[in-house]
């Protein structure tokens, strides 16, 4: 096997056995990120700064005193803040911005000797969901470059997905870890709301941001869920709710589990290859002792509109910062004040961005508030009750990540709306503050992956590691 | 037709919390630009507020001070709008559900009955940064912004309209920031922005219920410029009206220098703040225990002191008001009195030599070197006749001066009263025999000339005779020759 292609677990063993060195595994990635230059998953590398890390990280483990992480070379999604490097958003207007602090994540996985190789391409702001959006151009999927990766967390999924680096962080405001996480085929997980701080992660729609892993093994991800998890001072919304040890839900069974299937998931729209990999998914769970249950989630035909009230909402606020005055792009010879805002963010925004911030501001606005953030809000806590009532029957739902697979680049770029609709089953988990893990099962009839998403209760990411494990280890692309 | 103003105030107060109210960065006044600032209130990409509990705190002692309810919960919200001096492009503060309403603050206008003004609402807020026009190191077609002030925690004081004259609204301020000050929670200065006021003012004819159009008032840097400017605009008002005008509603910028509000250059549009609540904070949430632990660590209100001061003491309401006013003040006054049998000397003295000291050298109570300990010796020693009240004024003074005891300063400077007959005996001789036409007519029935002879024995003895003996022991002598 290429080094390239290990996963965290078997690479740390090789390199505990000193059979390889962090070393040459970090040269190998660096020449794997040049031969897939074309993918574009990557704005920044860390040649030099990297390969003094892994030095760094070999004498550790020589030495008997490395961390958990070391041998973990990450790419990290470019709106988590790395001290005195690049945090671009993917835009133009933050192209020119270093940050001068570490993100709470990056500090934990440093201090367990993480290296990172470099920060991820990615939809601008991480709206969008097929990395189409970004001011450094559109990445392509290493599955079929022809086709997009999916988004926000574009960069990261293609990475992991093309071997250019063993694991990524992502972010997950609507689907933005797990749905390019499906179209890839790795792993990708979005934790419970405040699970993870959020500080050092560029704020889009703050009630429903996490940051969250994206690798290439459901191990790899309990592992880096159990680093990154842990309430902060600095993240007021973070929990302290005990971080459980994550890695112990591994090679676990599914006796006795009851999995539910929630019956709106599975209607028009979606793929029929897609669903059925999730039916045989659940067909698997059964033989190996789960039970199956059909429940339902009646607001789910809600939560697409609810989603997009709430988080432009949220945007337009938190994007407000970004007005040439203090820092980032700044339109030239600006004449007053309001041509400064005004060329600034008209240049400095792609038109996504500018799509969102307008909607968001509008069902803020007088007169709209009501009608729109209000009403979304209760909506919202109406998807939460569902979410609640069909928990009591069951410990964890199955549903597909995506309605279809990986589409071709260019194909919904001209057409938001169809593009909002591929995160039909992903923005409700959002909304309600779960977690959620998509596993890649499948691979359709053209060889592109299908990932099955597992929705679990508030801070139980343990039974869905558990049964993503499983299915895993049974997957349809295993045969 | 005559017309009755109705006056609303909105005051913000800067609190005096060592770290701004989301962030660590210290809040001290006067930095080098930009010095006090960090990720966090700079409002750089993926920060987050974290809420400073001791702005909590503050604002709950000022809501028991002012008799609101306080709300069990609370949100943050965000009001949005564009200023280069507002990093984040929104304002933390608070708008559906504020800390506490429905207080009052009792205010006294001289001449008036005592009346009470309703508060609307109290809530919390951050304040923003500065943005710096004209200044030496400035161009002319350029801004600064200085980021110190973003982040310091701010209390914005919403009042009833209940005000119906411009003194009202300065007893008001003028109360507002004894409270604030005796609080310790603000130093309710107008002139460097640690307490600012804006008011709303509109007028109706007298009797009738529905309120008139109201103008808003900004830009008053001190409580007489808010009398001013109030008086300005109601006048203002009324003079529009009767000329069959209509109020148009707009805001007025006070200017201090010429004594006149002028309209604020209009905008196209008016802001719409969107306000929504914070999504990165959590509510503020309180319970009886923790507001009862702070209703236990609140100090003696300035009205209750008043109170006290008169019944405790003995005092005439006019003292108890003058020494009621500062905190400072009233405790150095207690701890003078309550060493001494002679409360009202004690009160005399704080209004008369302390205050005077305090005015004269700009000192702060906690400045001076003579300290109620020293006051209250020297009372003493006046009451125990070691000195008098002539001599007492000197030793004050020194003692003021130096820091050093008076007892001390006392025998130092041999200031002793001079009470005993045999020791004045040859300074009583002498000016009697220095001045025979005083004493040939006090003897031939002019006894106010007697003033004059004790003038001259204090001067003999540099003030320290006893000057109760200096009269008896003359009058004496002053007999003894008459015979």
């Amino acid at each position: 096997m290429d080094l390239v292609e290990l996963d965290f677990f078997t690479a740390r063993e090789k390199l505990t056995k000193r059979e390889i060195s962090c070393k040459e595994l970090y040269e190998k990635y660096l020449q794997r990120i040049d031969k897939g230059a074309h993918l574009n998953a990557f704005i920044s590398v860390f040649a030099e700064k990297g390969r003094k890390r892994a030095d760094e990280i070999d004498r550790k483990l020589a030495s008997g005193k490395a961390g958990k992480l070391a041998g973990m070379v990450l790419g990290v999604k470019d709106l988590i803040a790395v001290r005195n490097e690049l945090t671009t958003c993917g835009s133009k207007i933050l192209s020119n911005f270093v940050s001068p602090y570490d993100a709470t994540v990056i500090r934990k996985l440093l201090a367990e000797d993480v290296i990172i190789i470099g920060k991820m391409n990615m939809d601008e702001f991480a709206m969008g969901s097929s990395n189409e959006n970004s001011f450094f151009g559109a990445v392509k999927n290493p599955v079929d470059v022809e086709r997009v990766p999916g988004g926000s967390s574009g960069g990261s999924a293609a990475a992991v997905a093309g071997n250019l680096c063993m694991a990524a962080l992502g972010s997950d405001t609507g689907g933005s870890i797990r749905q390019p996480a499906s179209f890839c085929g790795v792993v990708g997980l979005k934790p419970t709301y405040g699970r993870i701080s959020r500080f050092g992660l560029v704020a889009y729609a703050s009630s429903l941001d996490q940051i969250g892993p994206v690798t290439k093994s459901v191990a790899d991800t309990a592992l880096l869920l159990e680093v990154m998890s842990g309430g902060d001072k600095l993240d007021s919304t973070s929990s302290h709710a005990a971080v459980q040890n994550f890695t112990a839900a591994l090679g676990q069974d599914v006796k006795g589990l009851k999995i539910g299937l929630p019956k709106e998931y599975f209607s028009e729209g979606l793929d029929k290859q897609v669903a059925d990999a999730v039916s045989h998914s659940a067909d698997i769970l059964k033989s190996a002792g789960a039970e199956i249950v059909q429940v339902s989630l009646p607001h789910t035909e809600y939560a697409i509109a609810t989603y997009y009230i709430l988080a432009t909402a949220e945007a337009s606020s938190n994007l407000a910062r970004y007005d040439g005055a203090r820092y980032g792009y700044r339109a030239a010879d600006v004449v007053d004040l309001d041509d400064m805002y005004v060329r600034s963010r008209t240049e400095g925004f792609g038109a996504e961005v500018q799509r969102r911030i307008m909607l968001g501001t509008y069902v803020l606005s007088a007169g709209y508030y009501d009608a729109y953030y209000r009403k979304a809000q209760k909506v919202r806590t109406l998807i939460k009750q569902d979410f609640e009532r069909a928990f009591r029957k069951v410990d964890c739902l199955l549903t597909p990540t995506a309605p279809t697979t990986a589409f071709k680049i260019g194909e919904k770029v001209d057409d938001p709306l169809t593009m909002y609709l591929s995160d039909i089953y992903t923005v409700s988990v959002n909304l309600a503050g779960l977690p959620g893990i998509s596993v890649p099962f499948a691979l359709d009839s053209a060889g592109l992956p299908i990932g099955v998403q597992l929705i679990g209760k508030a801070f139980d990411e343990e039974t869905i590691i558990r049964v993503a494990d499983f299915l895993e280890r049974n997957a349809d692309t295993n045969s | 037709m005559k017309y009755e103003p109705v006056i609303g105030l909105e005051v913000h107060i800067q609190l005096l919390t060592e770290s701004k109210i989301f962030c660590s960065c210290s809040t001290k006044f006067g930095a080098e630009q930009n010095t006090h600032v960090c990720p966090v209130c700079l409002g750089l990409p993926g920060v987050l507020p974290v809420l400073n509990e001791k702005v909590v705190e503050y604002a709950a002692k000022l809501a028991l001070a002012t008799n609101s309810r306080i709300n069990k919960r609370s949100i943050f919200a965000r009001k949005n709008y564009f200023y280069p001096d507002l990093p984040k492009g929104y304002q933390i503060s608070q708008f559906e559900e504020p800390f506490c309403e429905f207080g009052r603050v009792s205010i006294k206008v001289e001449g008036e009955e005592s009346r009470e003004i309703g508060l609307t609402r109290i809530h919390l807020e951050e304040d923003a940064g500065k943005s710096v026009h004209a200044e030496s190191f400035v161009s002319k077609d350029e801004t600064l912004v200085d980021v110190n002030r973003c982040g310091t925690p701010l209390l914005e004081i919403v009042s009833e309209p209940d005000f119906r004259t411009p003194k009202e609204a300065a007893a008001y301020l003028t109360r507002l920031r004894q409270i604030v000050r005796y609080l310790e929670i603000c130093d309710g200065n107008m002139e460097e922005g640690s307490m600012r006021c804006d008011a709303n003012i509109s007028v109706r004819p007298y009797g009738q219920k529905e309120l008139g159009v109201k103008t808003e008032l900004k830009n008053m840097n001190s409580i007489s410029s808010v009398e001013k400017a109030l008086e300005f605009e109601i006048n203002r008002q009324i003079a529009v009206l009767n000329e069959g005008g209509t109020i148009s509603q707009q805001t007025l910028l006070w200017d201090a220098d010429r004594n006149v509000a002028e309209p604020m250059r209009s905008k196209e549009y008016s802001d719409d703040y969107r306000y929504f609540p914070e999504p990165d904070l959590v509510p503020v949430e309180v319970n009886e225990n923790w507001i009862n632990r702070i209703a236990q660590s609140m100090p003696e209100l300035p009205l209750a002191k008043k109170r006290r001061f008169v019944q405790e003491f003995d005092l005439p309401e006019y003292d108890a008001q003058v020494l009621s006013e500062d905190r400072a003040i009233a405790e150095y006054f207690e701890t003078t009195a309550q060493k001494v049998a002679d409360k009202k000397a004690a009160s005399n003295m704080v209004m008369g030599e302390v205050l005077r000291v305090i005015k004269e050298q700009q000192l702060r109570v906690e400045d001076l070197k003579i300290t109620p300990e020293h006051l209250s010796e020297i009372i003493n020693m006046i009451a125990e006749g070691t000195i008098s009240r002539n001599i007492a004024k000197k030793v004050f003074n020194r003692v003021a001066e130096t820091g050093t005891a008076p007892r001390v300063v006392v025998e130092q400077e041999g200031l002793l009263q001079i009470s005993d007959a045999s020791a004045l005996e040859e300074t009583l001789d002498q000016v009697l025999q220095d001045n025979p036409n005083e004493v040939q007519a006090f003897l031939t029935g002019k006894e106010k000339v007697i003033g004059f002879l004790m003038g001259q024995v204090m001067r003999a003895t540099s003030g320290k005779a006893n000057p109760k003996s200096v009269n008896e022991l003359l009058r004496k002598k002053l007999a003894d020759l008459k015979s």
